[in-house]
């Protein structure tokens, strides 16, 4: 219950964020706030001593849509809690800086914490969840908020082009991962993840398996930011950075790789599954950092820097899911663990060296009120605290020791050439590829973490850039970036802080078949080995490039070329926009009459079809009443007097022979025992033709019908069809009767129970006299309508509308 | 019997669609005119017709016409009453606002 109640909170606490802000004027909404992400911290460090030494997860179920097998199921284990830290101790962190970062006076700060709570709580559901349903739930409740977020400042174009690519990406891609829960479900009988591991030996050869993990990897990769689906992290940078450094750094963007950990115990044991992640991972990484380089925004670097890191994360997670196949060696099985433990680990410092990079980019913008490299240069003498953070945090995510960076870089080498080992394809040669894309990226990324640091605080100090003097940012703003840069020192001066309470139990999550095999020790110093070279070299070249940038620079005007991911994006979207526009244009004509015809041509079709295939009118013989002589002369009348009608002349032969019609049906109603509807039928006819021929006094002369042939002809078509198939239904259902009619209730109760002996009354009045009540009031609106229309003259105001019709 | 109230209803089925199909508002107005009654005929057909004495009791019949399908077209007649005058005021009152009763010249913009 506990559980429950920690993802309940923020959604919960958001109702009292309007409400605090209307009530206490004086004080920034974010101070409240802030009590959630640090109570629920608190409450998930309290949870940590639990998960060592393999401690049991922890569960709680309350019971949602038994039927179909939907539960708000919540588990609590080594993975889950180390996201679930991240979330709420990144988040206190966010909030405390989003105080001093959006001012209470110029921005509708309610709104944005609103948003950020329901962030919160809808991600704290995502990683504690075990009901794949309720995961989804809760990850489409992660874009949604991530939409509104980025929107946030929503008069902006970029904001909203943002917005909606995010969303328009991460959703589609969610829709595709519940496709692949709905596929684990038809072959595994469940929705529950533990479940489904535990029963995955029954399934695990099924036809579907691959299909539904192709599917739950897109809803990851394009959560994740994976390449080719990477396009809308740079445009979400829209956002206000501390929306940034938390959902499209943190923790949001972790999602996808949350997924791939917590699914990897079901479909590690596939090979497609290694090749897919680890693929895609190595992909994602190198061109990530690629482009990072050539970014003059300052997000815009982070942004792209932030893709290559997931896409590290993402590939160790695709190497170590080789522990998890069949007939591997015991030390190749701890090798490979250990490529998750790296996994694991590398998400944890990049949250805080990326959060810390986040926050002093925020602090670089708000200080100079600009994130253009080109402008920025020599803060280094004005803002040296937020300089210093900046070194360490970057530092780290060039993997220079000794900071935690380094250490999970180092591992990463360790997996890329455990990875080199495996041949690819049969052909032992293509597995090189892995030590050697992830050395490149290794440079690439060591040049935008130089490019980061020391074009924005060393060189000339461009004061003619900026509108006003710099100077150091207030305590208030540097506290959050300064906590997360001493966890990023301390984690690497100390990593055995957290390799035993955080990563080792979430690694048990991820491999629990194989956790035994590996036990995480993270060191330092691991003598000459091959990664210590590889980091030298990265060091050496990286420093050589970074100094030598504008002389290779060139090589960006030719490799991204013309045709970008964005461009097939955009243009997608506009063929999209432009087809509907145009579909739409087709059939929503603006012309009753089309409409008609497809409402008409519908009824034909489909009414038609079911009657030839069920062969309706075939067997049964039906006793019909005898005919007399006068109904054929009355339904005689009827007919032709109806056929008169489109061919008469003027208007007032047309109403005249409706009239007829109708002054015949009733007294057909007197022959057929209906007396109740021969009286109101006459009464209603006569007030009828009268108010047509009042209505008409003033309405044109009938025009002949001054249409084409064509025209006429499918009108023609239509009535007929229409005509033959409500002839049809008629004989069909006055031929034969599949059950009793309730008629003979009314009958026999009419006089014992209301009284009457006019059955029809009493069925109107009494029986069903609430339909009769209600037929008063659909009367009454329309007695009101017609004198309202009646009334009603066009003021002047509005007649210079009505000449626009003209 | 019921074959040939069938078949009229039927007719008035298609020559209501066909009026309901011109331009003009007015035979638009008795189309749907003659759609309902096509309606009561078939709802009354529906039942079977001439089953029974008419549904009084002071008839004292043996068995008596099936009343509901008539307590129902009642309905009907008095709805499509209301609906069918409330068309004509309102095809009244857009004549005179608009000054065409041709639905072709009625209808919406193409960019709306």
């Amino acid at each position: 219950m506990l559980l429950h109640a920690a993802v309940l909170l923020p959604l919960l606490f958001t109702i009292f964020v309007p409400l605090l802000y209307k009530a206490f004027p004086k004080l920034h909404t974010g101070w409240a706030v802030l009590a959630v992400p640090v109570v629920l911290f608190v409450f998930f460090v309290m949870q940590i001593p639990g998960q060592m030494n393999g401690g049991s997860a922890q569960s709680a179920a309350i019971p949602w849509i038994p039927a179909l097998d939907i539960s708000f199921a919540l588990v609590l284990d080594g993975l889950s809690l180390l996201f679930a830290l991240l979330i709420t101790g990144i988040g206190a962190l966010v909030v405390l800086y989003s105080i001093s970062y959006l001012s209470r006076d110029k921005e509708a700060i309610h709104r944005f914490y609103v948003y950020l709570l329901l962030f919160m709580g809808a991600m704290l559901g995502v990683v504690l969840s075990d009901n794949l349903i309720v995961l989804y739930g809760f990850w489409e409740l992660t874009s949604l908020s991530s939409f509104l977020l980025i929107a946030f400042w929503y008069k902006r174009d970029r904001s909203r082009y943002g917005a909606l690519k995010s969303m328009l990406i991460t959703v589609a891609g969610g829709f595709a991962m519940l496709g692949g829960f709905v596929l684990l479900y038809v072959m595994g009988g469940t929705f529950s993840i533990r479940e489904l591991v535990a029963g995955l030996d029954g399934f695990s050869g099924d036809a579907l398996f691959v299909p539904a993990m192709l599917l739950v990897l897109l809803g990851a990769f394009t959560k994740s930011a994976q390449f080719p689906f990477h396009i809308w992290l740079p445009d979400a940078m829209e956002a206000p950075t501390p929306v940034s450094a938390y959902l499209h750094s943190a923790t949001m963007v972790k999602a996808g790789l949350y997924l791939v950990a917590r699914m990897s115990p079901v479909f590690a044991g596939e090979a497609v599954w290694f090749w897919l992640v680890s693929g895609v991972g190595l992909a994602t990484l190198l061109w990530g950092s690629y482009c990072a380089v050539r970014q003059t925004d300052l997000k815009a670097v982070l942004a792209y820097s932030t893709i290559s890191q997931l896409g590290l994360i993402m590939s160790l997670l695709g190497i170590g899911s080789a522990a998890a196949h069949q007939g591997m060696a015991e030390d190749a099985v701890a090798a490979y663990a250990g490529a998750i433990a790296a996994a694991l680990f590398h998400l944890f410092n990049h949250a805080t060296f990326k959060g810390t990079l986040f926050m002093v980019v925020g602090i670089v913008d708000h200080e100079t009120g600009t994130r253009d490299l080109r402008r920025l240069g020599g803060l280094m003498a004005l803002m040296p605290v937020t300089f210093a953070l900046a070194l360490v945090a970057s530092f780290s995510m060039a993997g220079i020791p000794p900071f935690n960076g380094f250490l999970s870089k180092e591992m990463f080498f360790t997996g890329a050439l455990k990875a080199a080992e495996l041949s690819l394809f049969g052909v032992p040669g293509w597995s090189a590829l892995f030590p050697i894309i992830a050395w490149a990226a290794s440079v690439f990324t060591f040049i935008y973490c130089m490019i980061v640091v020391f074009k924005t605080f060393a060189g000339r100090f461009k004061a003619e850039a900026l509108d006003h003097k710099p100077h150091e940012a207030p305590l208030l703003m540097l506290v959050p970036p300064a906590v997360l840069a001493s966890l990023v020192i301390v984690v690497g001066l100390f990593p055995g802080l957290v390799a035993g309470s955080l990563i080792e139990p979430a690694l048990a999550a991820v491999l629990p078949a194989q956790a035994d095999a590996y036990h995480v020790k993270i060191t330092m110093w691991h003598g000459w080995t091959t990664e210590l070279f590889m980091t030298i070299g990265v060091v050496a070249v990286g420093i050589a490039l970074f100094l030598t940038l504008r002389y290779w620079q060139g090589i960006y005007a030719l490799l991204p070329g013309r045709l970008t991911f964005n461009r097939v994006y955009d243009g997608l979207l506009r063929v999209l926009d432009r087809g509907s526009l145009f579909l739409t244009g087709r059939y929503m004509t603006g012309s009753l009459r089309h409409y008609l015809i497809y409402i008409f041509a519908f009824m034909i079709g489909l009414l038609g079809w079911m009657m030839l295939r069920l062969d309706v009118l075939g067997g049964g013989s039906p006793v019909y009443a005898e005919l007399s002589f006068y109904e054929v002369v009355l339904v005689a009348v009827i007919v032709l007097a109806a056929l008169a009608v489109p061919l008469a002349a003027s208007r007032l032969t047309a109403i005249l022979l409706t009239g007829a019609v109708g002054y015949i049906v009733s007294l057909l109603f007197v022959v057929l025992r209906a007396p109740d509807l021969a009286l109101t039928q006459l009464i209603v006819e006569t007030v009828s033709v009268t108010l047509f021929l009042l209505c008409f006094y003033h309405l044109p002369k009938l025009r002949k019908e001054m249409a084409p042939l064509p025209f006429k002809l499918g009108n023609a078509l239509i009535s007929v069809g229409v005509g033959l198939v409500v002839t049809t239904i008629a004989l069909v259902v006055s031929g034969a009767r599949k059950f009793d009619s309730i008629s003979d209730f009314f009958i026999a109760q009419s006089y014992e129970l209301a009284g009457g002996r006019n059955m029809v009354n009493v069925i109107l009045v009494d029986f069903r006299g609430f339909d009769t009540l209600l037929e008063i009031m659909v009367l009454g609106i329309a007695s009101l309508g017609i004198y309202a229309l009646i009334k009603l003259r066009l003021a002047d105001g509005e007649g210079g509308e009505r000449l626009e019709n003209k | 019997m019921e074959v040939l109230l069938c078949i009229a209803a039927g007719m008035l089925f298609t020559v209501g669609t066909y009026l309901i199909l011109a331009k003009s508002l007015l035979r638009i107005a008795l189309g749907t005119s003659l759609i309902s009654h096509g309606v009561h005929l078939l709802l009354l057909t529906m039942a079977g017709v001439k089953r029974g004495a008419p549904p009084l009791l002071g008839e004292e019949a043996q068995a008596y016409t099936d009343p509901l399908p008539q307590a129902l077209i009642l309905t009907s007649i008095v709805i499509s009453f209301g609906v069918t005058s409330f068309f004509f005021v309102l095809a009244y009152r857009a004549y005179k606002e608009l000054g065409t009763d041709d639905m072709e010249q009625l209808r919406g913009q193409g960019d709306e």
